[in-house]
């Protein structure tokens, strides 16, 4: 067995003995970093923002880089179809190839950018657009992403998080230049909406997932209203519009559960938002904002 | 450890962090991305040890706990990836032993470590998940983390291999 070269007073440690005393030791390093996190007002906000200072400009930098390729990862997940296009593609020539592997990211991005433009027309809103850079990992059981627009461009906490499909999320950090936007479908996330028909309003919850079962579950203030199939549920907007502005579109009613136990009713929601899909998104930001990227404001145009 | 040594390591980590954030997104399985980071502090275990695996995976997990987009506590992954770094360690010879080890040990060590960060989440109250589903995204991790391991676990090994060892187990040989 190996031992410690330099013995100092008494038995030396073995590495195991070390090894054990360091796992001892980080583990309660965790536990105290555990303590002060879970606090409201965290002492650990300020490394928080130094990391993502640090982090977040390469989580830009990388996903500026791997942009080209990024529709083979949906044909890869989503479509046999566009699998087999792919490897017909691939005995073509190498220009064609090219051309095929960007030329729909190019087209989505634009038509995306497209729609928000006429978001912005359609809820006066001023927008600063952003792409999506880092998606946080479902191992981590929460939803979050990272988008390339922070502070220098105006956007902050508590922010409006929308795409042309409808509400994506709130902002709940921003650095220098990337932000953290919480989206409505993680479990902590709680938004006031309001039915489209009459106007009721309810409290949407997010259910965690996100793919094909990301839903919200929506809980009317009066529990005698029954929501339709199908009917549209808007924000209902908080005041000054943080952390949202009013009338932006969520989801559409799927299903209306009701427990037998309770008198209560809940609805659930089917996002219009394709959370598997976000790339451009637009963030709401007070009329007047200046920043180092354009804001889209209605009726003018830039 | 020199500090270009230390350098080396802190840019392995901070690539693996990138990496299942922004590269590995495009092939997510319902937001399940294979786990670079975890990989990572397992074969840094398996290479080096218990004690260095509990450390890199102390730094690997405090850095996936910090850097955008994580919005869960603090310190949730930093927890999980020691342990793991350390049991990792501890059956390193089990790992070096056959190819079939070492993808073995990374698929527990995926179970390990996603397993104690849901239940860190559900006793802080952070973000849990209904149990099915939880189930379902620690299943999805181990699946994508062994799939991920006979390409990983080779190359993180070159990497480690073309950053050297050590130097104080050469020094004593010197000495003594």
């Amino acid at each position: 067995m190996l031992q410690d070269r330099r013995p100092r007073g008494g038995r030396a440690p073995t590495p195991e003995q070390r090894a054990r005393r360091v796992l001892g030791l980080l583990v309660l390093a965790c536990l105290t970093v555990i303590t002060l996190d879970a606090r409201a007002s965290s002492p650990l906000d300020p490394l928080r923002s130094a990391v993502g200072n640090v982090v977040g400009p390469m989580e830009s930098a990388t996903a500026t880089a791997v942009r080209p390729f990024s529709d083979l990862g949906d044909t890869l997940q989503t479509n046999h179809g566009l699998r087999k296009d792919v490897a017909r593609l691939e005995a073509a020539n190498a220009q064609l190839r090219g051309q095929v592997a960007t030329a729909p990211v190019d087209r989505q991005r634009l038509a995306e950018l497209d729609g928000l433009t006429k978001v912005v027309g359609d809820t006066g809103y001023s927008m600063v657009a952003a792409h999506v850079v880092a998606v946080g990992p479902m191992q981590s059981f929460s939803r979050t992403v990272t988008i390339d627009a922070g502070t220098s461009s105006g956007v902050h906490k508590d922010m409006t998080v929308l795409n042309s499909d409808g509400l994506v999320g709130r902002v709940v950090r921003a650095t220098r230049s990337n932000a953290t936007v919480l989206l409505i479908v993680d479990t902590d996330s709680v938004v006031g909406g309001r039915l489209g028909t009459n106007l009721e309003i309810g409290f949407l919850r997010g259910r965690g997932s996100v793919g094909d079962t990301g839903r919200l579950a929506l809980d009317l203030v009066d529990d005698s209203v029954v929501p339709a199939k199908d009917d549209v549920v808007v924000t209902w907007g908080s005041k000054d519009g943080v952390p949202y502005v009013a009338g932006i579109p969520i989801g559409r009613v799927e299903s209306v559960v009701s427990s037998p136990r309770q008198s209560s009713r809940q609805a659930v929601i089917e996002p219009f938002v394709d959370f598997t899909a976000l790339d451009v998104v637009g963030v709401v930001v007070p009329k007047g904002t200046k920043g180092d990227r354009p804001v889209l404001t209605a009726g003018a145009p830039q | 450890m020199t500090a270009l040594r230390g350098a080396g390591f802190a840019a392995l980590v901070c690539a693996a962090v990138v990496a299942q954030a922004v590269v590995f997104r495009f092939v997510a399985i319902d937001g399940v991305v294979p786990d670079i980071a975890l990989v990572l502090v397992v074969v840094a275990a398996i290479d080096r040890g218990p004690q260095f695996g509990a450390v890199l995976g102390f730094a690997a997990g405090l850095l996936v706990d910090l850097a955008p987009p994580a919005d869960h506590i603090a310190g949730r992954w930093a927890l999980a990836l020691v342990v793991v770094g350390y049991l990792a360690g501890r059956v390193r010879d089990d790992a070096r032993s056959s190819a079939l080890g070492a993808v073995l040990v990374v698929g527990a060590a995926s179970f390990v470590g996603t397993s104690l960060y849901a239940l860190s989440g559900v006793v802080l109250g952070d973000g849990a998940l209904p149990v099915d589903e939880t189930l379902r995204v620690i299943v999805t991790s181990v699946l994508w983390d062994v799939l991920l391991a006979p390409l990983l676990v080779p190359l993180l090994l070159r990497a480690f291999d073309l950053l050297g060892r050590d130097p104080v187990p050469a020094r004593s040989r010197v000495l003594h």
